[in-house]
């Protein structure tokens, strides 16, 4: 017997009780649909936290001096050596100098904050600047030049109705010029990542009356080398500031491990809450199968009568539990896809089940019908044919 | 054809010991019409159920062709039913949500012959008996001498050597019945060797052969003389 044959046979069979199959599917339908479900969300959330954490760029590791405890200025200039010793592990530095201004174009005044740093930055933090402008440049940075990059928010505030580019600004009465505008990074608005001036930190030293640089944000070479570049890092600061304590070293890599780890066990618990309605579902099918093979007790009797084989037998009752969790899991994989977009467009998190998701869902019930179809299909393939054709 | 050698079957229930078959020996020729007769509990129904290969015998040997069957197992029987026996059985035996003609299919899906040509073959068979304008009617529209002529051509349609019949008219009304035996009669002379159960001494007469069994035994075993 062949396996289109014994499929035929089997939708036949599944066709002729409708009600009862729709029933058996629920459970499967419900169990894939949960898995699906869940593990979309978290995946979607978990991408969401990521990119925001590789948005800050990529290979970051930043070194922030703490208290008072060091008296000891580092400048650029030894950081640079470090890098330009290190070109195995390090790839760039970029210092910043953090500082609360008041910019005013015309009348409009407000306070914003301010980044003092070089052209590096623009790699190791990932900040771009909208196209018509330009990020500064390391004759910027070498020349003090009074020239200023501005948040999507400054932007919008203060030349709302034309390009701020080439435009002047004062910033701490300061007129410094306009050469871009930043990318926008999240919602442009007062206070968000948007809100805020960049200008060269040799400019920011002289603007803030002799500021120290109390942090460098450093580019390891690639993610591989990262752990290496830390400890690189570590002992460098140790050694210099003569202090365990003096610095904070913040690794964008452990950031984003810590957070993967995290979440793929989130994933894997609530991928296995929603797996035990699976097989719940599995159980009903075991059960509804069992149910048939003792109504079609006559009907296996005369198969086996005219010729039907153990196997023939047994596949044919697989196949029809195959059938119903397999279409089980057709099902509740389009009702988890909408499903997904339905509960993550209400949370808000841009959730797609991704194609392994469905594949693991459907496979797993196909599985599930294999399993709990098999003890039945057994059953019915070792009835002896002449108490099955007695059967009443 | 067919030879059974001190055949028994035995069943145990509980200390006492049931002897359905009780050393049957039993020997039918090649395109023989034989006729297996006997009361309720003679041991006929067991009987059948060895030569159509659905039961193992407790101790005795089986042969079919020549070749010994009573030590296969449940697939070879599988096999030896498909190939060599068509089953008729009192109640039909259809599958009654299969039309006429997928029911007369059957054995040729367990045989693995393609659709087309099971679908050729169940057609000459339904032809054969009478049927070949009923194809998609299914069991519950059709009589039930209707029903037991598409059991027939089932069990045609593979061109079984052996047809097994229990008490093919047992369900019938008399017309009924006697299409029924002509049609038996027919495949007979068409070349088939022919077993039939029955309890009905009339209906036995029409065989060629007569063979009364009683508790196990058979006391009987004589040609009709053919009228």
């Amino acid at each position: 017997m062949n396996y289109t044959q014994a499929i035929k046979m089997s939708i036949k069979s599944i066709m002729g009780n409708k009600m009862r199959s729709l029933l058996t599917m629920l459970g499967i339908i419900i169990g894939v649909c949960a898995v699906i479900i869940m593990i979309s969300l978290v995946q979607g959330s978990t991408k969401s936290i990521l990119d925001r954490l590789e948005s800050m760029g990529t290979n970051m590791i930043s070194v922030s001096l703490t208290g008072q405890k060091s008296s000891k200025v580092l400048s650029m200039v030894e950081m640079q050596a470090l890098v330009d010793k290190n070109p195995t592990t390090l790839s760039a530095v970029a210092p910043t100098i953090n500082s609360n201004v008041t910019i005013k174009v015309g009348t409009e005044n407000a306070k914003t904050s301010l980044i003092g740093t070089n052209d590096a930055y623009s790699t190791i933090q990932n900040t771009k600047v909208q196209t018509g402008g330009r990020f500064m440049s390391a004759m910027d940075v070498q020349e003090r030049r009074n020239v200023a990059m501005i948040g999507s928010y400054i932007s919008k505030l203060t030349y709302p109705d034309s390009s701020p580019i080439g435009k002047e600004i004062k910033i701490n009465g300061q007129i410094f010029t306009i050469i871009g505008v930043l990318e926008v990074k999240s919602t442009s608005t007062a206070g968000s990542t948007d809100d805020r001036v960049m200008i060269p930190y040799t400019t920011a030293t002289r603007l803030l009356k002799n500021a120290t640089v109390r942090s460098f944000s450093f580019q390891a070479k690639s993610s591989d080398v990262s752990a290496e570049a830390l400890s690189t890092l570590n002992t460098y600061f140790k050694k210099e500031l003569k202090s365990d304590d003096a610095f904070r070293v913040f690794n964008q890599a452990d950031m984003l491990e810590n957070v993967n780890q995290m979440t793929g066990t989130m994933t894997a618990m609530l991928g296995g809450i929603a797996g035990i309605s699976l097989l719940v579902g599995g159980i009903g099918i075991m059960n509804i199968m069992l149910v048939s093979v003792t109504e079609r007790t006559r009907e296996i009797g005369i198969r086996k009568a005219i010729g039907a084989r153990r196997k023939s037998i047994l596949i044919q009752f697989l196949i029809e539990s195959i059938v119903v969790s397999g279409m089980g899991g057709i099902i509740g994989i389009i009702l988890g896809v909408l499903g997904t977009w339905g509960i993550g467009s209400l949370i808000k998190i841009s959730a797609t089940p991704s194609f392994g998701t469905m594949l693991l869902a459907g496979g797993f019930s196909v599985a599930v019908g294999v399993f709990f179809g098999w003890y039945p299909a057994n059953k019915a393939s070792k009835l002896n044919p002449i108490e099955a054709l007695r059967f009443e | 054809m067919i030879k059974l050698e001190n055949m028994y079957k035995i069943y145990s229930m509980g200390d006492n010991e049931v002897r359905a078959l009780n050393n049957v020996s039993l020997h039918i020729k090649p395109k023989e019409f034989i006729a297996i007769v006997g009361p309720s509990g003679s041991g006929k129904s067991t009987l059948m159920n060895m030569i159509g290969c659905l039961d193992a015998p407790t101790s005795g040997k089986y042969y079919i062709d020549n070749n010994e069957v009573s030590t296969l197992k449940d697939d070879d029987l599988a096999d030896i039913r498909n190939k060599k026996i068509g089953f008729i059985f009192q109640g039909f035996n259809l599958l009654s949500k299969l039309t006429a003609i997928e029911n007369v299919e059957l054995p040729l899906i367990y045989r693995g012959i393609s659709k087309s040509e099971r679908q050729r073959l169940s057609q000459i068979a339904l032809d054969r008996v009478g049927l070949g304008d009923r194809t998609h009617h299914r069991p519950n529209e059709l009589s039930g001498g209707q029903q037991q002529r598409v059991a027939i051509a089932r069990a045609l349609s593979t061109s079984p050597p052996i047809i097994l019949a229990d008490e093919p008219t047992g369900a019938l009304d008399s017309k009924s019945g006697i299409e029924i035996m002509k049609m038996l009669h027919e495949i007979h002379e068409a070349g088939n060797t022919i077993v039939l159960i029955t309890h009905d001494n009339d209906i036995a007469k029409q065989a060629d052969r007569i063979v009364r069994m009683h508790d196990g035994e058979i006391i009987f075993d004589s040609e009709v003389d053919s009228e």
